[in-house]
Formats: C-alpha cells, structure tokens, sequence
C-alpha cells in the first residue's frame, strides 16, 4: 500500500507533533520505503496463530493493599517547567477566540 | 600493561592484598577520560563523587567488608535513572531532568560498592544502531574515531573499549548491547526479558528492554550480572527466578554439549571475514568435543519487519509522557494547552524518535491495526515457536552479531531502512526473550572487532557464560 502526504498529516495530528512541508514530503518516502518493506509479512499465513503479546509466562503481578511512602509534593514538582502552589502549571486550556 | 586494561577480577586481587588503592584507580580512569574526550564516550562524569567514594571503598577493603563489587568503575548508559544528576536520553526534551529515585541496578551496584564514574552516550531514547542520534553528538569507535561505536548502548561499549571505566551497564531492545560490543571488542550481555528489574530504566518498548552488563572479560560479565539480577516488585514483569552464582560456570568443559548453527545466520549479505570468523570458533568447538548440528529458524527474515512494527508501537505508546507538562522540556512560545504539546514535543525530539513515534502511531491506528501490529504479534509467536523448537534440541545457538564490522560515520544515517536492516542477526532474540551474549572473537583485515553471540535457553545465562569463557580462553583477538 502506499501513504499519502495528507495520512502523513493525519497521523502527525494524532502523535502530537508538527512539521515543515519538506519533513513531511521526506517521512512520506521513507514511510512508504519502510511499510514496503514490512508487508514481507503477508507472505506468511497467521490465520490460526496466536499473537504474542508478552513473552514470559506471568500472572497478574499483584501487591498487599498497603500504604508506603512515595516521593513528597516537592520532590513531585522539583522537575516541572512550572508549578504554582503546589500544582503543575500549564498554558490555558482553551483559547479566548 | 595499564591498569585500566585488566579486568575487575585481576584489578581486585590487588585492591585486596594492598598493591592498589580504589583512588589511585578512579585517578587513572579520569585521567583516560580527559586523555579521549573526543570518543565523546561520556555525557556526564562524576569525577568528584567518584574520588570521595573511592576513599570509603578503600576503607572497607581495609576492614574486611568489602561487597563483591568493591572498587569496580562502573559507567551507566543515560537511560538508567540515577538520583539527584542528570538523566538525559540523549534528546533534547529531557536535557534538564534530574531524577528523584534511583533505578534498581543502581541501587544494586551501590550495594556491592561498585564506584559510579559517570552516565554514557546512546541514540536518542535508545533508537539507532550507531549513537549518532544524541543531542549530545555522536560517540567514536576507539577502534577506528572514523567509525561508529555501534548502538545504541555505544558510549558504554566505547568506554569499556578504552579503558574509560571497568565495566558498564547498557540497554538492550533490538542488539542494543550486543551490537556496539561486537563493534567495540568487548562482551556485552542482553540477559532474558524478567532476568533483570526494568524500574528506572526509560522505557523504549516495554516488551523487549532490558538491561545487561558490559566489561572487558566474561567473568565479569558473569559478576556484574550476578550483582544487577534478581526480582524486583518495583517491576511487575520482573521474573522471580532465583539468581545462580554465575561464576560457577566457568573454566569448564565444553565436552558432550550440543552447540546449533542455524544455517539462515549464515547465508547472504554476511561478510565473509566475519563468516570465516564464527567457522573457526565452531571448528575448535568441535575439537574440544562440543557437537555442532545445522539447525533452521526458517522465519528469521521476518525478524525486522515485525520488530519495527512492535519496537515503534510500543515506543509511541510509551513517549506519549513526554509532554512538556510535568518534567522535561516546555517549548515557550505555545499559548494553549495543545501548542504546549505539539511544540514541547516538535522541538524537543529529533528526527529518529519523530520517525518511529508517526509509525507506531500509524501501525496503531484505526484502520491498519490488524494489518500491521495484530499481524507482527502473531510472527512474534511463530519466530518464538522456531527458537523453543530448536533449543529443546541443542543447549546454545551461535550465530553472529552483526553481518558487518562498525561502519563509517554518517554511512547509514540518511537510509533509515539500512540501518534497520544491520540489526538482522540481534532483534529475533528480544522478539522471543532470550538471553545472548556477544564475544570477540577475531578482528578483519582493518583491525576492526568481529563478535560471535551465543543463544541459550531463557535464564540459561550460565549457559552462555560457561561456552563464552571457554572461546575467551582458547581464542586470542
């Protein structure tokens, strides 16, 4: 299949992220470069295969319902680009249009 | 010799009997990573913690009380969080986190009073085969400073290469270890996923991290690991299996095992030096009374492409955190909530990880999620099924780790695909979670460093270590 410079768009969109008209046209060759390459897989029939999306056999890891002390409000926020408060800050949510 | 050049276990026996001080060392290391700051092997040294707990080392050796790693300098690839510096990834976007807690390893390491001497260079968030992705700069091979150290754990395998510190510890998703050792001539370990505790160690692609030792020799290799395995309830996929003691498996006999060549490791696009190479570990395998049989993994050629799809899935889901709100780095210009995280993250990651974030966004999209990621967990289940069908038969596969030596700077930086495809003989290993390990074992006609990797069954380590140290001792490189 190939991709299009408008799903290319699409995807940015929905990964948070932005670029030039140029990185855009370059990740729409590349994309169609590398999914060629991937739909090697079609070659093979998994109807009836499992997948895999864990390799070891575990179970439910659970833990006693108990309290232990985590990190405190300060050292939470000693790496936020801003906090007021006590709270993370950030810009406004909505714009005033 | 230079000190710097003998391994822990040698180094130690004088630490012990006085010959040497834990100060009069860390000296030497620092001195080494002065001397070779242009293999940029290193983004943060701590030169004077290290001094000061150089001293407290020396005088628990003195008293007798020393922990099993006493006096080792040890280096840490930047993925591994340590409290109070600098935990960076490589990308601009954590450039000025400095973590609150310490990962697991480390504490481990502290434990048995290793010396932490600073925190190595990687591609950005652990993605590449070459560590030229950084926003700190590429790493240099001090094999050749014209070509790459391998990737992504590269400054660590750098640093162990040229004597920068004793041993260090590295990531591994899809060779991320392994390669860069073989690059570098050095042995580098990717234990089974569950062997070591994952907590504090940034997450790639939770399904197939883990971390593993690197150092100059197998034995210690084998103490490192010894030190950093074990469960951890910090880390829910954390396998509670008991640790052996690694040592025990070596200087022995390689008589009566049965050793798989898998024939697909060995067919085209393999350089043929490095073919020649693996032959002649498994001819004097042979002679030593280890049993090669030719075995098939017929569905290794799907290997890579079911990698991506899983490594970039995983990666996109897991980088979703980095959003300029709570830690890291905030663009200034974004007005609204939605700028903030469009431009924190535009501008504070680079090209590579954007790349594999847009296609596992797309390969886990509506639409196209049965077609690529369902169909690659499915080739996962039948790459798995080809290695438990084989090593029910043989007690360890050889194959090896990479088709080329390191290649040039830049090489392979443009084709992204290209680089991807230098991973062929490392990711089907992580797909089915088993432990490797790659040795060297020859150098080509330019003097660069071949390594072999050797597969065992999953928490079979003491497998790989009894084979590796056996070719250590009876191969000279």
């Amino acid at each position: 299949m190939s991709i299009s410079i408008h799903k290319v768009e699409k995807i940015a969109r929905l990964a948070k992220l932005s670029f030039s008209q140029k990185e855009k046209e370059n990740f729409t060759d590349q994309f169609n470069q590398i999914l060629t390459f991937m739909e090697k897989l079609n070659e093979l029939d998994t109807e009836t295969v499992e997948p895999t999306t864990h390799v070891l056999d575990l179970q439910n890891a659970m833990r006693g319902d108990t309290s232990k002390t985590g990190l405190s409000q300060d050292e939470a926020l000693d790496n936020a680009p801003r906090s007021k408060s006590g709270f993370f800050s950030v810009p406004k949510v909505l714009d005033k249009q | 010799m230079h000190l710097t050049e003998l391994a822990y276990t040698q180094l130690r026996r004088k630490l012990d009997r006085s010959e040497l001080s834990c100060e009069k060392l860390v000296d030497l290391y620092i001195e080494n990573i002065h001397e070779q700051e242009s293999l940029n092997a290193y983004i943060t040294v701590f030169e004077d913690n290290a001094r000061q707990r150089a001293i407290e080392i020396d005088n628990r050796i003195a008293g007798g009380q020393a922990g099993m790693l006493a006096g080792m300098v040890v280096a840490i690839k930047d993925n591994i969080v340590m409290k109070g510096v600098p935990t960076t990834c490589g990308s601009k976007i954590l450039s000025n986190f400095v973590p609150p807690y310490d990962a697991t390893v480390i504490r481990k390491l502290l434990e048995q009073d290793a010396i932490l001497i600073g925190k190595t260079n990687l591609d950005e968030f652990a993605m590449g085969s070459s560590t030229e992705t950084s926003n700190f700069g590429a790493t240099r091979n001090p094999h050749d400073a014209d070509r790459v150290p391998g990737g992504s754990s590269g400054g660590s395998a750098s640093a162990v290469a040229a004597g920068l510190c004793c041993g260090a510890l590295g990531s591994d998703t899809g060779g991320s270890i392994r390669q860069p050792a073989s690059f570098c001539g050095v042995v580098g370990l990717k234990p089974t996923y569950g062997r070591v505790s994952r907590f504090g160690l940034v997450a790639f692609a939770s399904s197939l991290d883990q971390i593993g030792p690197l150092s100059q020799t197998v034995s210690d290799n084998a103490l490192l690991l010894k030190s950093i395995a074990g469960y951890d309830p910090n880390d829910s996929t954390c396998a509670n299996v008991a640790v052996p003691d690694y040592g025990s498996f070596l200087q022995q006999e390689v008589r009566g095992l049965k050793i798989g060549k898998p024939v697909e490791y060995f067919s085209q696009g393999l350089d043929p030096e490095i073919n020649r190479a693996i032959e002649n570990v498994l001819e004097s395998l042979a002679r030593r009374g280890a049993e090669i049989v030719e075995v098939s993994l017929p569905n290794l050629e799907y290997a890579i492409s079911a990698y991506y799809i899983i490594a970039t899935a995983e990666a996109s889901s897991n980088l979703e955190r980095f959003d300029g709100a709570r830690y890291g780095f905030r663009s200034a210009g974004a007005k609204n909530l939605e700028e903030m995280y469009v431009k924190s993250r535009s501008e504070g990651f680079g090209p590579e990880v954007k790349r594999r974030i847009m296609l596992g966004t797309f390969v886990l999209s509506s639409g196209y999620y049965d077609a690529y990621y369902r169909k690659a967990m499915q080739v996962r289940t039948l790459i798995k099924n080809d290695f438990d069908r084989v090593l029910e038969q043989v007690d360890c596969l050889i194959t090896p780790t990479s088709p080329t030596t390191a290649f040039k700077l830049e090489e392979k930086l443009d084709d992204p695909l290209q680089m991807y495809l230098s991973d062929i003989y490392t990711v089907s290993v992580n797909l089915a979670g088993l432990p490797a390990l790659s040795l060297p074992c020859a150098k080509d006609h330019q003097g660069l460093p071949v390594g072999i990797q050797f597969i065992a069954k999953p928490f079979d380590e003491g497998m790989l270590f009894r084979i590796a140290d056996h070719v250590e001792g009876n191969h000279t490189c």
